[in-house]
């Protein structure tokens, strides 16, 4: 199926095009097709030779793929951009707040705003950080807020990653690129720059050290060059000028984290982590993780070593907790939403529960705890045997499920097969919260290659394109 | 620098230089069985490879004959044999991967380049781009590797730990080869003859130490000198003299008065105080052997001293 007349981010809904595509415009229909299509092939090269590779899970082991990334720019006006960017920082902060409250005073759930129930009982809940204090109160150091359009003026948040966001490194590979293969556009237009995002992030980072810690040490935490975010995890590191650690680099002694160097220990400060809360103790979450730091979380306890993202972040995460946010803002900031939540449907609750499986053809079903678009049901392009299989999953265990009406995303033109077309795009910005929550202009804008598809994850054949925010 | 990130580094240059050697080994042998047989060419020559690096049980297994074309599949791209050119470099950029936050981006680029233009490598494709050219191809991207390291890295734990590996890898791929080479080609008692000139030549050209020969000693080709220059001599980059001698300066700059840095110096004193006489005496491959044993010991010293991972 088809969604008809979306809205074209580039065209709008009648002929003319918007102001922000404009100049960009005028350069296409002066240059030669062709160039456009040698420069598609040049980016190609470019991604393969930086090796910016990620790995399919459930592929064939070890293969590395491209991201498929597409030249033409998805461009958003100044106005545009100071919606979505104070929008997304107002979520990020209340988020926050709502964090440091639940594991304190629980204030918001003794005001009956959020049903304990959910809280409590969540799995990403984790009662081994109750009355811990953080530095600066923060628990979401980075976020990526993934936000839709649906017209002109609606911009909805489809989810907040609070865990482990990833992409980022796409965002400013995908512009050192863009500035390579179109210098003209870029004196054409004023785009704003993304370049300084790992400076931010290392400020952060060392903003959220434990009090009393001179020049902190700083370290990324991957799971290892097997993972598929791996190339991002070392470009991070590179970029910060901090070391690259696996949890077999990492000890924990004297009630503090050390890594292994050639020279001896050394006292490590901050830890970027890259992997989820339950790798990250063996003696406390997964006992059979290889990857994790046995011992961390008590040192974590003792304000010893800072975690970022810090532990039990899953909760804000969750697609259930997703629809008191608005809620929380006006709770913890008394402010009104900037940016709209996709009204949701949450099975747990029989009425809800009772339309949902009435209406899996018109809804978008996903797990709670879900990422990555692995585990979902786009009704209106499902076969009649994938509703069938989903209205069984989803009595079966109703708590698991929410749902949300489709919403017929925006599109921008894009180069498939040689033409250009118009495709379904999200995006995602990297909100950062140390002494302040800022967000650099932009963020990754994923775009579904498929005709009328709306996943736009890479693991689900999705691309990427360059997103710019053209200055006032 | 992370005691992890150090072992990885060693070992990508470890494998880019144990590419470049087999390659070497593999482009001189091939060069030599163009030659009438007259001229040298022997098809036992195809052995030196296999015993150099490879599992002869498992090359005849699914190879069969010992043949020029087979052994130089199963040494250039064969992707089970875990010492041929295309392992070394899968590996060598494996390593690379794993560390990549300490490399700059030109050594990282050319590692990967290499790494993308033999994954699309195959037998057919040898054959119509020529074995010479494919070698020489490994040879220079091995050049551009040291190079770019050489040009573009900061003196830190990487650069010195990259080199370690580096002079580590080459002071054995010199033993093994010239211990491999010796027997086959001595030519024991009988007079040398015109054949034994291609072949000694070709050994000193797979050492790009041909030129250094003629200007060294300026005369006709001697087994005796040939050694010399490979074992003994100071100014030849890849004798193992020199190779020694780099290692350990290096680890007399990482830690002076480790153990492992104690025997490599005595590896370098033992090789300054020998004569080749005394050597070719006992026997070179014996000599050289005992060498390599004790490389490989201080390799597993470098190891428990800088690398240790728990």
């Amino acid at each position: 199926m088809k969604l008809g007349n979306a809205f074209d981010e580039m065209h709008g809904l009648q002929d003319g095009i918007r102001k922000a595509y404009r100049t960009y415009q005028e350069w296409l229909d002066t240059t030669a097709h062709t160039r456009l299509l040698e420069k598609h092939q040049q980016a190609d090269l470019i991604f393969r030779r930086l090796g910016i590779t990620f790995s399919v899970y459930g592929s064939e082991e070890g293969v590395e793929r491209l991201i498929p990334f597409d030249v033409i720019p998805r461009i958003l006006d100044a106005e545009e951009w100071k919606t979505v960017g104070t929008g997304v920082c107002q979520r990020v902060r209340a988020i926050n707040a709502f964090l440091d409250d639940v594991y304190h005073e629980q204030h918001i759930l003794k005001a009956g705003r959020i049903p304990p129930d959910l809280v409590l009982n969540n799995p990403g809940f984790r009662p081994e950080v109750l009355g811990l204090d953080l530095p600066r109160q923060v628990y979401v150091h980075i976020a990526g807020v993934d936000v839709v359009r649906s017209s002109a003026d609606d911009f909805y948040v489809l989810e907040d990653n609070a865990r482990v966001p990833s992409g980022v490194s796409y965002m400013l590979e995908n512009r050192e690129t863009m500035m390579k293969l179109f210098p003209e556009l870029f004196a054409q237009h004023s785009v704003a720059p993304v370049n300084h995002y790992p400076e931010v992030l290392l400020r952060t980072l060392r903003s959220v050290a434990q009090p009393g810690t001179s020049d902190p040490t700083v370290v990324v935490l991957t799971p290892g060059h097997f993972n598929s975010a791996y190339f991002e995890h070392a470009f991070l590191a590179m970029q910060m000028g901090v070391e690259l650690v696996e949890g077999q680099d990492l000890f924990v002694e004297d009630d503090a984290v050390f890594m292994r160097t050639t020279s001896g220990p050394r006292r490590v400060d901050v830890i970027y982590r890259r992997l989820d809360d339950d790798f990250i103790d063996p003696l406390s979450f997964d006992p059979h993780s290889m990857l994790g730091v046995p011992g961390l979380l008590s040192v974590v306890r003792n304000r010893r070593v800072s975690l970022a993202n810090a532990i039990g972040t899953g909760v804000a995460d969750d697609k259930a907790i997703y629809c008191f946010v608005p809620d929380m803002i006006e709770f913890y900031l008394g402010e009104k939403p900037i940016l709209k939540n996709v009204p949701t449907f949450r099975c747990a609750v029989p009425d809800d529960l009772a339309y949902v499986v009435d209406h899996l053809d018109e809804l978008v079903v996903k797990e709670v705890g879900g990422s990555g678009g692995y585990g979902m049901l786009v009704g209106p392009m499902s076969t009649a045997e994938q509703r069938s299989d989903f209205r069984h999953k989803v009595l079966a265990d109703p708590d698991n499920f929410i749902a949300q009406p489709t919403l017929n995303l925006s599109t921008v033109p894009t180069l498939v097969d040689g033409k250009i077309a118009a495709r379904h795009v999200d995006l995602r910005p990297y909100v950062l919260t140390g002494e302040t929550t800022q967000v650099v202009p932009g963020g990754l804008t994923r775009v579904a290659l498929r005709d009328g598809s709306l996943v736009v994850n890479s693991s689900q054949g999705g691309g990427t394109k360059d997103t710019w925010v053209l200055e006032a | 620098m992370l005691g992890r990130t150090a072992n990885n580094v060693y070992w990508m240059a470890r494998y880019v230089e144990r590419a470049e050697n087999l390659a070497r080994l593999l482009a001189s042998t091939y060069h030599m069985s163009l030659l009438p047989a007259a001229s040298g060419n022997d098809a036992q020559q195809w052995e030196a490879p296999l015993q150099l690096a490879g599992d002869r049980d498992d090359f005849v297994a699914r190879f069969g004959d010992v043949s020029p074309g087979n052994v130089l599949s199963y040494m250039a791209l064969d992707p089970d044999n875990m010492f041929s050119i295309r392992s070394c470099i899968r590996r060598a950029r494996e390593n690379a991967r794993a560390t990549r936050p300490e490399l700059t981006t030109e050594v990282w680029e050319g590692i990967n380049q290499s790494y993308l233009e033999l994954e699309v490598m195959s037998y057919p494709k040898l054959v119509d781009q020529g074995f010479g050219e494919f070698f020489d191809w490994v040879k220079e991207r091995s050049h551009l590797f040291r190079g770019a390291i050489y040009g573009t890295m900061r003196r830190g734990d990487a650069f010195t730990f990259s080199r370690l590996g580096t002079f580590i890898e080459r002071a054995d791929n010199t033993a093994r080869f010239l211990a491999v080479k010796w027997d086959m080609l001595s030519p024991g008692g009988r007079p040398m003859a015109a054949e034994d000139y291609y072949r000694w030549g070709a050994l000193l050209r797979a050492f790009s130490a041909f030129k250094a020969y003629r200007e060294v000693y300026s005369g006709i080709l001697e087994p005796r000198r040939v050694a010399e220059l490979l074992v003994l001599r100071r100014d030849m980059p890849r004798s193992l003299f020199a190779c020694t001698a780099e290692v350990n300066e290096i680890l007399r700059h990482l830690r002076e008065g480790a153990a492992c840095t104690r025997l490599s110096g005595q590896i370098n004193e033992r090789l300054q105080r020998n004569r080749i006489d005394g050597i070719l005496r006992s026997g070179l491959p014996r000599f050289l052997n005992g060498f390599i044993a004790r490389n490989n010991e201080l390799h597993g010293m470098i190891g428990q001293e800088f690398m240790l991972v728990l």
